[in-house]
């Protein structure tokens, strides 16, 4: 038998290449072409009174300017609101070069293209624009007081509202034995890939064709964005992605300005284009996420089981909604987390900021919403005396109750929010051992009597993943025996190439090593969505499976025909289709894919092989009515709703006495993303998500003064943790529950390692601390001055009734 | 973030290298370009022709002698870190070093070029003065040496002439009968220090205490030392400890920024005055214990 590969921790076959610095960014690739820079406003609110680009036109190097009076047709419309939502009642977008006004600090006013980027930057610096200062809304108190308006048509900076609930929580907080009523935030962060963003075009004049690469996590939305604003037909553009440097969601966004800004420019030139992001650039124009308020008011019974939840929020989308309201709205649902809640009410107001836009970051709304619940969680049961896994079991639904709605909650799908699969009792067994949860107390103690203070916190999240709509497939066998996998959804590090060739190894019984994927290149595969929301495991895996089973039907009915056998006592084992039982009779899938195309040029062995058979019925033409020539397959996977993951984190930490400092004693993690293709690539994202759950928790804010400019829009003053600021190890347990809604079993696990970091780092730093911590991240000087107010002020902020 | 246009030079001769600065004193310097470069690719900075000194062969060198330790411009943070005669002679090199930035950084940045750039939240600065060095400076005019004290003049501010290149620094040897700690509180391993403390104390020959110093980093504007010996008048015990924290606080200026507030600057410069003067006097008594077997 072919060795078995689903399950297994093969090591990742694109690591020699990305880690030896042989992966090919956008930036490395047509070294000759111009390169863009942009010029961004230096001012948070301001009308554009008036640009002068005089000085740039002499400068020697510099082959364009453009500001919005030079875009055309539908370049001169504002970008697209992609996704659209009946309650979005006041979306905006901006231009691809700011028309009339600026909204945020580092939105794109004009652009210069030039011989290189130093030229290019040097003319941006000649461009004089005159400004008539508009007041600047920054943070979420000033969007709600709306003194000031960030765009004057959006009264109140309400961009939405939108409330979904189910039972009659109000009645039921009123009736519960106990209620409690307390208020939450939490500060905005960024994906921070390494990589910037980056697009490179070229206009062949000749063939009429726009070649594209870019960073993105979507070629075919990119493909689509580019043709439209161009007025170019679909199929005059290719869109490819070359090895993107991470994503983390803020590539998910399209198109950004630079990315039609880039093909418009190499068409009107007739040179390619290029356009690299810088870091300032990245902090300053592209996305950030997290920034939220709430306010919980829960009504429970003495068991800590919860009886009703209101929760009410107030979302930062910063200037503009492109990407509409996923992310409050998965904050909406996602806050049930594992829990059976009776009733629910939770309404949003997504509100408008002079400031960086807010789209979806890995996570994606889902850590405001656990910080949400797990802190309430963790209220209750200090509120009872509980312990805290004992609030979580009595509110966990049971195994047996899947699939398990929340009431007629939709998700961000728009599909109603129903859980497939999981085990959450049996998860928390598995977490508490991990850690040895019931022995902490005592280890607690102990510390205390030497002066030390550590605690232990806990998170639960549920994570929708694998959303629709569709994925596809695509597996050809070659006359080598070579398969060729092309799949849609992009990579940005996630090891497709090895899970999905996993998953093809084993559907068709060939050859780990003779399987190549391809990913995120429109000519290959024209339909796709895209890799976001944890889904490329579930949408694109499930697609491949579903190819090469195709493939493989394709390949068994040829080799039964040539070896004159029944279909069914066929097998392919390492590409060699044989007869069961007499593996001598046999033939090569290389020699099937010669055989499947009638046309017989003899260009190599495998074609003077496949001499010896003969296929085809002589009565029907070469290529049989439903039949194609060729041996692939080829398949879509659109599934009904999306799956749930979930998974445990628990962390202990020691906080400094004296000087506040928080350090990471043990990082435990239990996760169960159904059947798993590879533990490694998924012990890799957990890692990585933990990594930046760290980072979320103590260290990363985008740090905002009033007038809205950014301070620490570099790496200087952005703390994203080091290697030496993460947990050296991370304990792993993995509990597998498949999906009954995808063919392999699978969940997303791309996210969930950052979900819960914050909830769960808030739970250990108050137990550690014995005061309640409602406000993430914490730095070690804000953890100091909560204790000086504790000290004089014992008080705490729940108001108990 | 791509630099304005410059022009560059690489000499290879000291004497080549003060030419071309008389000859155009807006030049700049550079040395590791660990802190030149990125403000010039951020444009927080605009220089019209840099001098490259990292071909000048006779500036690469690390001296140590019961004297103390001398280094020229060239000896990269790094280096003096690793070198074993230079932490015998001064501990306090190797401790500090420890310190600043990443090892990446530490390859190419100079201890030297990082003395010049007169950060009073890096750590060399306040090391120079806390140990009584000096720094030599030449010019076509020839050359001068500048006591740590006289050169620290404001923020990112010193006393060298236009046209003067710093070419060495030396740092006395640890005395006898002293010890020596250094500790820092960063939000990174590696960052600029939101407070900083080196320490060195003096022993009397029966074990008293005879002196107590203390360099404070990102606490002030300018590096700055304070000595603390009159808060231990009978030994080194908790209450004295907590009056050096609070004498000290008298002479430091902290300030708020997105990384910590003034008051919790003045927490860790206490909380360290106080671990700092413990480990330095450990240090000492350790080493007086040697001295003495010895
Ligand atoms: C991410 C990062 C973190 C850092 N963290 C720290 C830290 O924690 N602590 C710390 O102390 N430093 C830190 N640094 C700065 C680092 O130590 C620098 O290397 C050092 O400050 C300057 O040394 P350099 O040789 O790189 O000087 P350069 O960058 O080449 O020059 C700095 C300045 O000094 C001038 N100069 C340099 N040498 C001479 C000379 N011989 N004569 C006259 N003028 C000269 C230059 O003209 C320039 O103005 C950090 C740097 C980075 C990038």
């Amino acid at each position: 038998m072919t060795t078995k590969m689903m399950g297994e921790p093969v090591a990742r076959v694109e690591d020699d290449r990305l880690v030896t610095g042989r992966g090919r960014y956008a930036d490395d690739l047509a070294p000759e072409a111009l390169e863009m820079a942009v010029l961004r406003s230096p001012h948070a609110h301001a009308r554009i009174v008036s640009i002068d680009v005089d000085a740039v036109l002499d400068v020697a190097g510099v082959h364009a300017v453009y500001t919005y009076e030079d875009l055309e047709g539908a370049l001169a419309e504002p970008l697209p609101l992609l996704i659209p939502h009946p309650n979005l009642t006041h979306g905006r977008t901006q231009y691809a070069l700011a028309k009339d006004e600026v909204n945020y600090v580092g939105e794109a006013i004009a652009i210069v293209i030039a011989d290189n980027r130093y030229l290019a930057e040097d003319a941006v610096g000649l461009i004089e624009v005159q400004y008539e200062f508009l007041p600047p809304v920054v943070g979420i108190d000033a969007a709600r007081a709306a003194e000031n308006l960030v765009h004057d048509d959006v009264p109140g900076n309400v961009a939405a509202t939108m409330e979904q609930s189910f039972g009659d929580p109000e009645a039921d907080i009123g009736g519960a034995p106990h209620r409690l009523t307390f208020d939450l935030e939490i500060e905005r962060s960024a994906c921070m890939p390494m990589e910037g963003r980056g697009t490179v075009a070229r206009w062949d004049p000749d063939l009429k064709r726009m070649s594209v690469w870019s960073s993105t996590q979507t070629s075919t939305g990119v493909r689509a964005a580019v043709a439209t604003k161009l007025g170019l037909d679909l199929s005059q553009v290719d869109v490819i992605t070359p090895d993107v440097g991470g994503g983390f969601g803020v590539k998910i966004v399209h198109p950004w300005p630079e990315e039609v800004l880039v093909p418009m420019a190499a068409k009107v030139l007739g040179r390619p284009v290029k356009f690299t992001e810088d870091r300032r650039e990245h902090f300053i124009s592209s996305a950030h996420e997290r920034g939220q308020q709430q306010h919980i008011d829960v009504g429970f019974d003495d068991d800590g089981r919860i009886l009703g939840l209101s929760v009410q929020f107030w979302h930062d989308n910063g200037a503009y909604t492109p990407y509409g309201l996923i992310v409050p709205i998965i904050t909406s649902t996602q806050l049930i987390g594992p829990y059976k809640l009776p009733s629910y009410r939770v309404v949003f107001q997504s509100l408008y900021t002079n400031t960086v836009i807010v789209t979806p970051y890995r996570g994606a709304g889902r850590p405001q919403g656990v910080f949400a619940m797990e802190r309430t969680m963790d209220a209750i049961a200090a509120y009872l005396g509980k312990d805290r896994t004992e609030v979580r079991e009595v509110n966990f639904i049971q195994p047996d109750e899947f699939p398990y709605a929340h009431g007629e909650l939709s998700f961000q799908d728009g599909r109603p929010l129903i859980y497939d699969s999981g085990n959450y009792p049996e998860m928390m067994r598995k977490a508490k051992a991990l850690v040895d949860w019931d022995e902490f107390e005592k280890v607690r103690d102990e510390a205390r009597a030497e002066g030390r203070k550590v605690g232990i916190g806990i998170a639960c999240y549920v994570e929708g993943t694998g959303v629709g709509p569709y994925e596809g497939g695509h597996v050809q066998i070659e006359t080598s025996g070579k398969v060729k996998v092309s799949t849609g959804l992009t990579t940005q590090g996630q090891g497709h190439e090895t899970a999905f060739a996993q998953i093809v190894a084993d559907e068709l019984g060939v050859r780990f090593e003779d399987i190549q994927v391809v990913t995120g290149d429109t000519r290959r595969s024209p339909y796709s969505v895209g890799t976001f929301a944890s889904r490329a495991a579930v949408m694109s895996g499930s697609a491949v499976a579903l190819a090469a089973r195709a493939a493989k039907a394709k390949a068994l009915r040829l080799a039964a025909d040539a070896l004159e056998v029944d279909v069914d006592d066929l097998e392919i084992v390492d590409g060699i289709v044989r007869v069961k039982g007499a593996p001598a009779s046999q033939i090569a899938l290389g020699t099937l894919a010669v055989l499947s195309n009638p046309l017989r040029y003899a260009f190599d062995e495998a074609s003077r092989a496949a001499t010896q058979f003969a296929v085809g019925d002589p009565t029907k033409p070469p290529v049989a009515e439903d039949d194609e020539p060729g041996l692939e397959g080829k398949d879509y996977y659109s599934p009904m709703r999306s799956t749930f993951a979930s998974g445990i984190h628990i962390v202990i930490v020691e906080t400094d006495p004296e000087t506040a400092e928080v350090s990471i004693l043990k990082y435990a993690v239990v996760h169960d993303c159904g059947t798993l293709i590879n533990p490694r690539i998924v012990e890799g994202q957990v890692h990585g998500g933990v990594a930046q759950g760290v980072g979320g928790a103590l260290y990363e804010r985008m740090a905002y003064d009033e007038t809205g400019q950014l301070q620490n829009a570099s790496f200087m003053d952005f703390l994203m943790p080091y290697v030496t600021e993460v947990p050296e190890s991370i304990e792993i347990d993995h509990l597998e529950t498949p999906s009954p809604l995808n063919p392999l079993g699978l969940k997303g696990a791309g996210e969930a390692g950052v979900i819960p970091g914050a909830a769960a780092f808030a739970s250990a730093i108050e137990d550690a601390e014995n005061f309640t911590i409602t406000s993430m991240p914490i730095s070690p000087s804000e953890l100091y001055a909560l204790r000086l107010s504790k000290a004089t002020d014992t008080a705490t902020e729940r108001t108990n009734t | 973030m791509k630099p304005a246009a410059f022009t560059f030079q690489r000499p290879t001769e000291l004497s080549e290298a003060l030419a071309a600065y008389a000859a155009n004193p807006g030049a700049k310097i550079l040395a590791g370009g660990q802190s030149l470069i990125p403000l010039m690719s951020m444009r927080l900075t605009t220089v019209s022709e840099l001098i490259d000194i990292n071909g000048i062969g006779e500036l690469s060198f690390i001296e140590a002698s019961e004297a103390g330790v001398r280094f020229g411009a060239l000896a990269r943070h790094a280096e003096l870190h690793a070198h074993e005669e230079a932490r015998r002679v001064q501990p306090m090199l190797h401790a500090a070093l420890s310190h600043v930035a990443h090892a990446t950084i530490r390859n190419r940045g100079t201890t030297v070029g990082s003395i010049v750039h007169a950060d009073a939240s890096g750590e060399m600065p306040v090391v120079l003065t806390l140990l009584g060095g000096t720094l030599t400076v030449a010019s076509t005019e020839g050359r001068r040496e500048i006591a740590a004290d006289d050169l620290f003049i404001g923020p990112l501010e010193t006393a060298l002439e236009s046209g003067e290149i710093a070419v060495e620094a030396f740092v006395p040897a640890l005395p006898a009968r002293h010890g020596i700690a250094f500790d820092e509180i960063a939000r990174r391993h590696g960052d600029y220090a939101l407070c900083g403390l080196g320490v060195v104390l003096g022993l009397t020959e029966d074990g008293g205490i005879e002196s107590v110093r203390a360099g404070y980093i990102s606490v002030t504007e300018t590096p700055i030392v304070v000595d603390l010996t009159e808060c231990f008048p009978d030994g080194i015990d908790a209450s004295s400890l907590v009056a050096a924290g609070e004498k000290a606080l008298e002479q430091l200026e902290p300030e708020g920024d997105i990384h910590a507030s003034a008051e919790y600057r003045a927490q860790l410069a206490r909380t360290l005055t106080a671990r700092v003067i413990t480990a330095a006097h450990a240090d000492a008594k350790a080493r007086l214990f040697q001295e003495v077997t010895a």
